[in-house]
């Protein structure tokens, strides 16, 4: 394998993991805060890339685009919260799951209601589009370096408001105590419908963003979702940083191992063979990963309990 | 209790009488409906042993149920076209034979449950449902890319499996068959959950520290129980796979694993009856609700959005009011 | 003197810089009451779940009946037969009252992996468990629901559900919390007769019930016994007197 294909794969590695962790950051946030599982927050993925190539179609501005899957998400998200979320905080996990899961079957079916069973496109603007060469004379798409570049700045953005923000600052005393947090005076609900509304925008830019490179299509977000949940036993529930490893470890991963692994058994069987077993097990890599990480911490790199 | 009682007789009636009215009318569709309530009904019991009784929320039951469908689909397709499945150390050939069937797609899939839950019960709370939602997702993906029995579109069985005596092309003759393992499955979860073990496991949702403190270890308790409900529910997806005469892995997919957990949601966690008065309603909703819209979905989410939140005790804690009945 | 049965050889656990057990050696000899008393924060629970396995010493051992069991958990523990009350009700709640009490039975007699037979009808699992249930005199309450029962039934509870273990050891953690005037000194009562049974370890804030049964006393005080002897013994102590009621009144 030449250096300039494995440069490449880690740069689509890298680009994944980061699209990773804004869907992972949201859902981590929420467990930390509001100690919920969300099912549903593929379905804010989902409903950012639809919003975003509405948005596109009408205006033909990707960055209106980008506006309105923030945008909408948020909305989404602030909704949702406001309506059936908050009304979980005090159940168990199992009926976290269970209602998150009737919001997916709600969500998903009412987007293919509006919006048919056909995927829509999202083109990538003539601006970002076509290879650039980085230094070692590495050709890669401007577009997802961009991307790459976009959710780093989001992901700091997010650190920044979580370490210095009064924000933050509410946020990271309502996963230490919801009760002495309430006592000071901050309005808790409105608190939670923050960080809920938060989290749904990032995963509505990531739906974005994303669907400009796949096709934006109902169901689009459970992938991610799942890939999202792995990061974060990976990384610990409830740690941003942890989210922020996780999703790195998992994107090179899943992307290195889709490469090197048919190539590996190449070695040693017929190439038919080799690309099958190697696609099979790449597959599996990510799931043999985190059992691997349960084997030595069964509460995540950087998880607490 | 007593009205509990009366709620399951009634059920249990209504599942033999609209039958024999399909048969004596000769409507082989409602048959077949009632053999598909049978047969995830069963995969919704193997779910409540692990999920009502032992409080252990898998959402990667899909996988069970996919390893039962894959067993059958893979015994039966090599059976169809006469080649052994592995020649080496020893020759196993494929099957039509549906005990044998089901026996290799319970080990099977109590084998896989042993491993998934060795692993994912050493966490618990949101990681264990996290865990087994992703172990399911990786069967998924696997048996998406492993091209030998079919990918991503999934294989045909074209004729179905055959079992000592009957004829189970006959509807009326597998529905009955789907029945009695029904029948033996929630006479087993009954056993089970007023034996010792039964007892334990209850004891150890509900407070670990005692179960502990008398000396017994909640965690092999789990795995136990975990196994156990696997086995069950890999067996309603070898059936499964015999009635749609066809597997896929959709059969793995974690929407699979959220509607088996719907059954026993909707019945009522915990019942010995809950997964078949569930899956009696979810297929219900689908023949009624699916014929109205293509978007049917949408009502069984709304519907189990107001049971989670305004009915938690599901169709029968509704109807028998809020008691569980434990042991 | 008595032969020991439970016995810690200067174990200690530190929490950061704080330390929560601080070289701590005490025994509990056949036939006596042993408590354990001290201030909040004295680390009383800390040393309850070393003894008990749910942590583990940084140093030093635990020895229960003359074996090392410091690398043993609970289960193993409660095996051999330390027989363990909370001080938060750990009981099924969900169950009655008799239910939780077979379930002890059951764990003494082991058998857990079995699936047919009706638990609740296996006839010598329900007479160790009514006996216990009498001698605690829950006996009318054996169908009642647990969470149905008032704070203190709830620890006359945990101790019948201790007494079906059938224990060489009891580790009782404020049996006599939340009890009533007459349930404490019915309870009192009861452990006095109980320890020709077994002895008792005995973690308690009730100061009368204390003196009126222990054997011998031990002090905790910021992790470390700083007295152990006969009541009269801790009664007179200079350092305890320091303790309980602070510097100035111990002159």
């Amino acid at each position: 394998m030449t250096f300039l294909l494995f440069a490449e794969q880690l740069l689509n590695g890298l680009q994944f993991g980061i699209m990773l962790f804004l869907m992972a950051a949201g859902l981590t946030l929420v467990f930390g805060v509001m100690g919920l599982i969300n099912l549903a927050h593929g379905s804010l993925y989902m409903i950012g890339a639809f919003a975003a190539a509405t948005v596109a179609g009408l205006t033909g501005s990707f960055l209106l685009a980008l506006a309105a899957s923030l945008a909408a998400a948020a909305v989404a998200g602030a909704v949702i919260e406001m309506t059936v979320i908050r009304r979980l905080y005090k159940r168990d996990h199992l009926d976290q799951v269970l209602a998150t899961f009737a919001l997916i079957l709600i969500l998903s079916e009412g987007t293919r209601w509006v919006f048919g069973s056909f995927p829509l496109y999202l083109d990538v603007p003539s601006y970002l589009s076509g290879p650039v060469t980085l230094p070692g004379g590495i050709q890669y798409p401007l577009y997802r370096l961009t991307i790459i570049v976009a959710g780093l700045i989001v992901a700091a953005g997010l650190f920044a408001l979580i370490a210095r923000t009064r924000i933050g600052i509410q946020i990271r005393a309502g996963e230490a105590d919801r009760e002495m947090i309430a006592a000071l005076g901050v309005d808790i609900s409105k608190l939670y419908t923050l960080v809920f509304a938060l989290g749904a925008a990032l995963a509505g830019l990531a739906g974005a963003m994303v669907g400009a490179i796949q096709s934006v299509q109902v169901g689009m977000g459970e992938p991610v979702l799942i890939l999202a949940f792995v990061v974060i036993v990976i990384g610990g529930i409830g740690s941003i940083k942890g989210a922020l490893v996780g999703s790195l470890l998992v994107g090179v991963t899943d992307t290195m191992g889709g490469v090197l692994l048919p190539r590996m058994f190449g070695l040693f069987m017929d190439a038919s063979a080799a690309t099958t077993v190697g696609a099979s097990l790449s597959s599996m890599l990510i799931y043999i990963l985190m059992a691997a990480v349960l084997i030595v911490r069964p509460s995540g790199l950087y998880g607490s309990a | 209790m007593a009205r509990e009682t009366y709620i399951n007789a009634a059920l249990t009636l209504a599942l033999v009488l609209v039958p024999l009215w399909a048969w004596s009318t000769g409507q082989a569709y409602i048959l077949t409906l009632c053999t598909k309530v049978a047969i995830l009904a069963l995969a919704g019991v193997g779910l409540n042993i692990a999920l009502g009784l032992g409080g252990l929320v898998s959402f990667g039951h899909a996988a069970f149920f996919g390893i039962g469908g894959y067993a059958m689909g893979i015994l039966a397709s090599h059976a169809q076209i006469m080649d052994p499945i592995a020649e080496w150390p020893f020759l196993i050939e494929g099957t039509k034979s549906m005990p044998v069937i089901w026996l290799v797609a319970m080990l099977a899939s109590a084998f896989a449950a042993l491993l998934i839950g060795a692993l994912s019960l050493r966490t618990s709370g949101v990681y264990f449902i996290m865990i087994t939602l992703a172990f399911g997702q990786m069967l998924y993906y696997f048996t998406i890319g492993w091209p030998a029995y079919g990918g991503e579109d999934g294989l045909s069985i074209y004729v179905r499996n055959s079992f000592p005596g009957l004829n189970t092309l006959v509807p009326a003759q597998f529905l009955i068959l789907a029945y009695v393992i029904l029948g033996l499955a929630l006479l087993f979860s009954a056993r089970l959950a007023r034996a010792p073990f039964g007892l334990a496991l209850t004891a150890a949702r509900q407070n670990a520290d005692r179960v502990e403190t008398v000396g017994i270890t909640p965690f092999k308790l789990r795995l136990v129980a975990f196994v156990i409900s696997g086995a069950i529910t890999g067996l309603a997806g070898a059936l499964f796979a015999d009635l749609n005469r066809f597997i896929s892995p959709t059969m793995f997919s974690w929407h699979t694993s959220g509607e088996i957990m719907i059954f026993v949601i909707l019945g009522g966690v915990g019942r010995l009856y809950g997964p078949v008065a569930g899956a009696a309603l979810f297929i219900l909703l689908e023949h009624l609700l699916g014929g109205i819209s293509d978007y049917w979905l949408i009502y069984v989410g709304a519907l189990l959005l107001g049971v989670v939140l305004f009915a938690r005790g599901g169709l029968i804690g509704t109807l028998a009011g809020r008691e569980v009945a434990h042991g | 003197m008595a032969e020991i049965v439970l016995q810690t050889n200067g174990i200690s656990k530190s929490f950061g810089a704080l330390k929560a057990s601080d070289n701590i050696s005490l025994d509990l000899r056949a036939g006596e009451i042993h408590a354990l008393i001290g201030p909040n924060g004295a680390g009383k629970s800390t040393l309850i779940k070393q003894i008990a396995g749910n942590m583990q010493p940084d140093n030093g051992t635990v020895q229960f009946l003359g074996r090392d069991v410091t690398a043993l958990d609970t289960v193993a523990r409660a095996r051999l037969g330390l027989g363990r009350t909370f001080q938060i009700s750990a009981l099924a709640m969900e169950f009655t009252v008799l239910q939780n009490a077979v379930l002890g039975a059951l764990g003494e007699r082991g058998g857990v992996f079995r699936f047919f037979r009706p638990v609740m009808k296996d006839r010598a699992l329900l007479e160790r468990a009514r006996e216990a249930l009498k001698r605690v005199g829950l006996q009318d309450h054996a169908a009642t629901r647990t969470a149905e029962l008032s704070h203190g039934q709830r620890r006359q509870l945990e101790v019948a559900v201790a007494l079906t273990l059938k224990p060489k050891a009891f580790l009782m953690d404020e049996p006599m919390a939340g009890l009533g005037a007459g349930g404490s000194k019915r309870l009192t009562g009861f452990l006095d007769g109980l320890r020709a049974e077994a002895p008792i370890l005995l973690v308690e804030h009730d100061m009368d019930a204390v003196f009126a049964l222990a054997d011998r006393i031990s002090v905790l005080v910021y992790g470390q016994v700083i007295a152990t002897g006969t009541a009269a013994e801790i009664r007179s102590n200079a350092e305890v007197r320091r303790a309980y009621l602070g510097e100035e009144d111990a002159a």
